[in-house]
């Protein structure tokens, strides 16, 4: 019976009708790719994530993740440190230096650094070009460098930032040929986590250029001039008609953007050689062997990540849900 | 009531310095191989040095590989979802996105996990490892793939042609690839362009196969020979230029990457 029907299935062209419908058959090499190149490997990670050294079902890589850290919201202010800016915190969090967690803060804090700075970047020369009134040919150069800019990444633009940033760099020595100043007396370093943020932000801006663009082309012309016969300021105009429908899709951006730099590791090994604990460094130095004694742990740094990447997409289909709510009516 | 625009070209002025600044800088670097002169030395020794050639030949090979790999695999996959599964769109449009879920480092995690023992150890041959490279890089060319053939079908009435063909007696290898193949052609080329320029420098996943391929080789170059590499990153922009500059000859405009090869 079971050979008559995969015959059957093999010689019966799809198109013609039959009781039961085998059109599916002409996915399976699709899906199957998918399973053995996709889904697999994020599984097997999820199940070495549970499992102990002796293959029994435990949580406990997890909880080491978040080993040594002490969440104690304590009432007595401290301050954070993001980026070398500091900011008061009214509890106390303590971490302590080698909790895993801390690569994901640190990562976490790149990634919303570079997607906001890249977004804002993005959008300011989005707007310069379109609304701007500048001359045509101002927007098509933006939209054709920004294309081939988000492509400028990983090994070749940590090489470039070196060459342009570094000690012996470009810019480096321009300014203090020019302005007779060194970058590097103000303790500037490429390789520091200034130099990562702006090398990030050179592949960030151009993504949010391309789909911001697209978006403030569709504020129609008849919308300002409403407003304006309603005596709406240009402030006001932007204030409660153009950003609050553009604001969905900049969001959604940035959060794209994120995920973008969350994942990144190419770029920052280039450039740092791995000084800095960012979750794919952490992962990509525990494939090489060379930290975590517990593979446990490095399979629940991995999932953890993955949970991040998922809950950022989530996110982002959530925003754009709205946002198409929204315009409808 | 018409004034210059100034505020707009300052922020322009800004944006393509960030852009061409390090642009200008690594030209500038990768030409002072030789004190106090400019030179192409460091491009000649580039050029000419048996790695290099070894390397970019390899890599060059595995894009074509993804290429082809990746156009047999979207297709036709997407072509028969337009045309009977469109229930399963949702679905295929999920896992091209699985790839911006799963970071590349962490998918090489995984594939060396699986494919390093038995029942499916891959990694042991050259040819396995090879093999287990390319379908990395489809993963990582699924969504810019999947975009631009779904929307090239978009484009065309697929249930018209195929019904077309069918009525006029051809077969389904026919319709496949005299009627739908040459209306994606432009969507195909352009997906080719994108998938060629993420993984011709790809590092990642390279790495971890341990596969002769020119992104590991740039970033070793770079730990020893800083001017010899600032070359190699002038040539392979220009590449991704290249790249780009075809599909946007095609028209297809500039779609930007999103995760992929960072």
């Amino acid at each position: 019976m079971q050979t008559a029907q995969t015959l059957s299935s093999r010689s019966a062209p799809p198109s013609r009708k039959r009781n039961v419908s085998f059109a599916w058959l002409g996915v399976v090499p699709f899906f199957l790719f998918a399973a053995l190149f996709l889904i697999l490997p994020s599984g097997i990670l999820l199940v070495g994530a549970v499992q102990d050294k002796q293959g029994n079902f435990t949580l406990a890589n997890f909880a080491g993740m978040f080993k040594g850290v002490s969440l104690g919201l304590v009432a007595a202010p401290s301050q954070a440190n993001l980026l070398g800016l500091t900011f008061p915190l009214p509890f106390t969090v303590d971490f302590q230096s080698n909790s895993m967690i801390n690569a994901y803060i640190l990562s976490i804090q790149v990634s919303v650094v570079t997607a906001f700075l890249g977004g804002v970047i993005g959008f300011l020369l989005a707007y310069a070009a379109v609304l701007g009134g500048l001359p045509k040919f101002v927007r098509s150069a933006l939209l054709t460098f920004s294309g081939v800019a988000s492509y400028f990444s990983g090994v070749p633009l940590a090489f470039a930032f070196i060459a342009t940033l570094g000690r012996l760099g470009f810019v480096t020595v321009l300014i203090r040929n020019i302005f007779g100043f060194d970058l590097y007396m103000t303790g500037f370093s490429v390789l520091s986590l200034l130099g990562l943020v702006l090398t990030y932000t050179y592949f960030q801006f151009p993504l949010m250029v391309l789909v911001i663009t697209p978006a403030l082309d569709g504020l129609k012309r008849e919308w300002r001039e409403a407003s304006e016969n309603l005596g709406a300021s240009a402030f006001e105009y932007w204030r409660h008609v153009a950003f609050p429908i553009i604001l969905p899709s900049l969001l959604g951006t940035m959060i794209l953007l994120f995920g973008n730099s969350f994942g990144a590791v190419a770029t920052a090994y280039a450039l740092t050689g791995g000084n800095f604990q960012l979750a794919t460094i952490l992962i990509f130095r525990q494939i090489r062997g060379e930290v975590l004694q517990d593979p446990g742990l490095g399979y629940a740094v991995a999932v953890g990540m993955i949970v991040v990447m998922a809950l950022s997409l989530g996110l982002y289909y959530w925003l754009q849900r709205r946002s198409e709510r929204w315009l409808r009516r | 009531m018409k004034r210059i625009p100034l505020f707009p070209w300052i922020l322009i002025f800004l944006g393509f310095l960030y852009f061409f600044l390090p642009l200008i800088g690594t030209l500038d670097f990768s030409l002072r191989l030789v004190k106090d002169q400019i030179t192409l030395e460091a491009y000649k020794n580039v050029v000419t040095s048996a790695r290099f050639q070894n390397t970019f030949t390899y890599s060059f090979i595995m894009a074509l590989w993804t290429i082809v790999a990746a156009t047999l695999l979207v297709t036709p996959t997407v072509y028969w979802v337009h045309l009977k599964l469109p229930h399963l769109r949702p679905i295929v449009e999920f896992i091209t996105l699985l790839t911006y879920v799963v970071p590349a480092i962490i998918l090489v995690f995984g594939l060396i996990r699986i494919y390093s023992r038995p029942p499916l150890s891959l990694l042991e041959s050259e040819i396995g490892s090879d093999f287990l490279l390319v379908m990395g890089y489809v993963s990582l060319a699924l969504p810019a793939m999947y975009r631009s053939v779904d929307a090239g079908l978009r484009a065309i009435d697929v249930r018209t042609l195929t019904e077309a063909a069918q009525s006029l007696g051809a077969g389904w290898r026919t319709i496949l690839l005299d009627v739908i193949f040459p209306n994606l052609r432009v969507a195909l080329l352009s997906g080719a362009f994108v998938t060629f320029a993420m993984v011709i420098g790809e590092f990642t996943i390279a790495t971890f196969l341990a596969r002769p391929a020119f992104g590991p080789y740039m970033a070793n170059l770079g730990q020893t020979r800083p001017y010899e590499s600032t070359a190699l990153t002038i040539i392979s922009l220009a590449l991704t230029w290249a790249c780009i500059g075809m599909m946007q000859l095609l028209g297809r405009g500039a779609q930007g990457q999103i995760a992929g090869t960072r």
